[in-house]
């Protein structure tokens, strides 16, 4: 790589004109578009004067309440160019036909699958699952913030940060035309030399850093902090769930990025980890990625577990059916989810009885999941269910999931899979589980947790709208997939001889655009609710009725979240205490020891976009020179001792008394 | 419900009329990261355990490693563990100076360590042993280079707090940190434990 030492490239590295892809009519458009929006959120922004107030409050807060929020934002941000994606794949794949090469050419159809994958699970899914446990964990234990604010903040901006780098690669260079697991040798350096396959590994690894320290920020965060009486078989399920979540982001976030360590060694050095010659073998990563992989899947399920389990006890006006058998199915899940990776290349050739292991394993974890279908639906009977927007999403995934379970349990004989392995048949399977059980319950938690983080509801008849076109077109979108799968359709083909195949893809395209409306109506439910703010206010804090603690404080939380720290009798404590006449404590106000802000995480996330970028583009001296930046930064924060302050006792009398206002003026 | 607490009244207590100190959860949290590390350790060994025999027609452990240099390495790492444990005995008696003089020989120690590792490196590198020659040496160089870049980070956060123990003393705050970073040696001792039993050892006599 240093064959070429003149001026031009070790000022500027491999990046030239050539990188901007002009020729592009779509690329340019959209840019023009991003542009201009861009322009006008900076021109708003900086026209109200919003930046001093946008730096105060969220940039460099560490309120885990706020952070939560930020990470639902970048989520619903990520969506929208995800789903993008989506919508130019399934336009392409139903026009392409019969000498028809659509309107992608297939170097730029390989990036956007690719990009749609990595997107949809490194930055919508798991954003969107981490921002709810963010913002919900601390409130449901009686915390009043995690155990590592700064580190809470850090690791948002990380996230954002690994978000950036890939929006740029739509823009300068390329993105990765691998699928969104980058398989070597496919995306070793002899068959990808370009920057396509750098940006997916900076954008992962620079992200990574964010999602493993958010991980043991919330295990540390549910051992060390829960209110007093909180013994672990009292926390919510939802902090259940969250908990084994963050436990296999530990454990097994530093395999992805061990592993990617690995890829990028053999890209930009020249070992031969992976490579087909003196000695390297593919297989390992494709066996390594899957090991994170695998336990990943679950990362973004079980929060959504959770979420159904707290939905569908508020919903139903019960306590959860099973509280101690959907923790222990929880926990079987986290541990079962290690013993199955293989399930994911059963054509590898491992053999009969290494096969007939991961098969068996594969079968096995779906009866946990099995017995939490069976608690929600005894939780259901003989409930007073109310038909809200949340319940809906419940409902709707508690259908579409047991579909995606069943043709999961198919996919794991190994000699169906034989057939099945990369058709279409598993991209259907695996978006009937991750949109029918991440997408709804994340999108049930928002409507759920709404009124908590904002202080009024979401607007129910543009919810159902929302809901009703995701479920249907979700159906419309997907089933096909299952036929052409069936019939031996594989996965990532832009263009198509068989002219019988396009009815099919036609009526997946048409599911597609029914999603779009979902996503529409969503946006304006957002709209409307805040247009209708005053009339969807709840004063309460407690506008479903609900069962766990966060319920118990205002709408939206104070700073400090609880004035007096909670003691908890059962684990459904709000309840409780609603049941046995707790009253709201009006005096003895003391001041609350609370973290300071911080602009280090903004700072730290900033150069780590510049080292990312510099060492995607071999841009040497700005890669040493950011590098030794996030050093010295890291460093000099370590200087800074005074990292927390007081919030006096009058503030929290004058915010409480304005509660009590509000209460008494609404009774 | 017999173990709700009840107040004097014999109603249920429902929240704390005093202040709640939950535990501080750094080194819990610091142990999770030593953890989460050790996976990218298991990775690496896995890896060497999978590609580790794959020559490529070039030279192999046998030919390659000096256990005279493996063994002097391995005891400067030893030491700077022993060494790191007087300083935190040190710790304890409140005695700065003793604290500060026993981080500098570990500080040494680690310094040597390394040393001692790149002028190997270089040597294998000079032989033609370089990490691009085979994947067994891909896997050798990336797990012993690990791990020396683990011990360079050390040897850094060593002088950042040496320089913080001596402008603020013995702080709670910075017993906390030298207690992180003295887990973080020890640690980095275990490693290299396996990482000599496993590479050089094996390598050579096995």
């Amino acid at each position: 790589m240093f064959s070429h030492l003149d001026t031009k490239s070790l000022i500027f590295g491999r990046l030239d004109l050539g990188a901007f892809p002009l020729h592009e009519p779509i690329l340019v458009a959209t840019f023009i578009a991003v542009a201009l929006g861009g322009i006008v959120v900076v021109g708003a922004l900086t026209y109200f004067r919003l930046w001093g107030y946008l730096w105060k409050e969220w940039f460099t807060s560490v309120d885990h309440k706020k952070i939560g929020i930020m990470y639902v934002v970048l989520a619903l941000v990520m969506l929208m160019r995800g789903f993008a994606d989506a919508v130019m794949m399934r336009t392409q794949q139903a026009i392409a036909f019969g000498g028809n090469e659509g309107f992608l050419p297939p170097h730029h159809y390989d990036q956007v699958f690719t990009a749609h994958g990595v997107i949809m699970i490194f930055f919508m899914a798991m954003p969107f699952v981490t921002g709810l446990m963010n913002f919900v964990v601390p409130l449901q234990i009686g915390a009043r913030d995690v155990s590592f604010p700064f580190l809470n903040n850090f690791s948002f901006w990380m996230t954002a940060a690994g978000a950036v780098l890939i929006m740029i690669s739509l823009f300068v260079g390329e993105f990765a035309r691998t699928g969104w697991l980058a398989y070597p040798p496919l995306s070793g350096a002899d068959y990808s030399p370009g920057v396509g396959v750098d940006y997916y590994i900076w954008g992962l690894q620079v992200a990574g850093v964010g999602t493993t320290l958010s991980g043991i920020n919330l295990v540390a965060t549910i051992i060390k902090m829960r209110a007093p009486g909180m013994t672990m078989m009292k926390m919510p399920v939802f902090t259940w769930t969250s908990f084994c979540t963050n436990i296999l982001i530990v454990a097994t976030f530093p395999i992805l990025t061990a592993t990617l360590a690995l890829l990028s060694l053999d890209r930009y050095v020249g070992t031969n980890f992976f490579t087909n010659d003196l000695g390297g073998n593919p297989m390992m990563y494709v066996n390594l990625i899957w090991i994170w992989g695998h336990p990943e899947v679950y990362i973004l399920i079980l929060p959504a577990f959770g979420i159904f389990s707290e939905i569908v006890a508020t919903f139903c006006g019960k306590r959860l059916f099973g509280y101690a058998s959907m923790v222990y199915a929880t926990v079987v899940i986290t541990i079962l989810s290690y013993l199955v990776w293989l399930h994911h290349f059963f054509t590898m050739g491992s053999g009969a009885s290494v096969n007939a292991f991961f098969g068996i394993t594969t079968m096995i974890i779906s009866i946990p999941t099995g017995a939490k279908v069976f608690n929600w639906l005894f939780t259901m009977y003989r409930g007073r269910i109310r038909f809200e927007v949340p319940m809906l999403w419940t409902i709707g995934f508690m259908v579409t999931f047991v579909i995606g379970g069943m043709t999961g349990v198919m996919l794991a004989v190994p000699p169906a899979d034989f057939v099945l392995h990369n058709s279409l048949f598993l991209i259907a399977h695996f978006h009937n589980v991750i949109i029918g059980g991440v997408v709804f319950g994340v999108l049930a938690g928002f409507n759920y947790w709404f009124p908590k983080a904002f202080g009024f509801k979401l607007d129910p008849f543009w919810g159902k709208m929302s809901f009703w076109f995701w479920l249907i077109g979700f159906y419309f979108a997907f089933m096909p997939l299952y036929v052409l799968g069936l019939m031996g359709v594989t996965r990532r083909v832009s263009q198509f001889e068989d002219p019988s195949l396009q009815i099919w893809f036609i009526i997946a395209a048409f599911g597609a655009f029914l999603i779009a409306l979902g996503i529409a109506s969503f946006i304006i439910q957002l709209i409307v609710s805040f247009i209708k703010r005053e009339e969807l206010r709840d004063v309460t804090g407690d506008p479903w009725d609900g069962r766990t603690l966060e319920w118990s404080t205002s709408s939206p939380p104070p700073d400090y979240n609880f004035a007096f720290t909670p003691v908890i009798h059962d684990h459904d404590s709000w309840y409780d205490m609603k049941r046995r006449g707790y009253t709201r404590p009006l005096e003895g106000y003391r001041p609350i020891h609370m973290p300071k802000n911080t602009g280090t995480g903004v700072i730290l996330a900033g150069l780590s976009v510049a080292l990312g970028f510099a060492l995607i583009w071999y841009i040497w001296w700005l890669a040493a020179l950011s590098f030794a930046g996030i050093i010295l930064v890291s460093i000099a924060h370590t200087f800074n001792y005074k990292r927390d302050f007081y919030i006096p006792a009058e503030e929290v009398v004058a915010t409480e008394n304005a509660r009590t206002q509000l209460l008494m003026k609404k009774a | 419900m017999s173990s709700t607490p009840l107040d004097t009244k014999g109603e249920p207590v429902f929240y704390l009329k005093e202040d709640h100190h939950p535990e501080n959860s750094t080194l819990l949290g610091f142990w999770l990261y030593l953890m989460s590390d050790c996976l990218i350790f298991a990775v690496l060994f896995a890896t060497y355990a999978v590609l580790g025999r794959n020559y490529a027609a070039g030279p192999s452990p046998a030919d390659l490693f000096d256990l005279t240099l493996v063994a002097i390495n391995t005891a400067m790492l030893l030491f700077s563990s022993i060494t790191y444990g007087f300083a935190m005995l040190a710790m304890e008696k409140n005695n700065k100076k003793a604290t500060l003089g026993w981080l500098a020989i570990t500080g040494i120690f680690g310094l040597a360590f390394l040393f001692l590792e790149l002028y190997e490196f270089h040597h294998l590198i000079l032989e033609g042993a370089g990490p691009n020659r085979s994947a067994f040496l891909s896997a050798f160089f990336t797990l012993v280079g690990t791990h020396g870049l683990h011990v360079t980070f050390g040897c850094i956060w060593l002088v950042t707090l040496m320089v913080q123990v001596s402008l603020h003393g013995l702080i709670p705050e910075n017993r906390r940190r030298l207690m992180c970073l003295s887990m973080f040696w020890h640690f980095l001792d275990v490693v290299w434990i396996g990482v000599f039993s496993l590479v050089y050892l094996i390598g050579v006599v096995g």
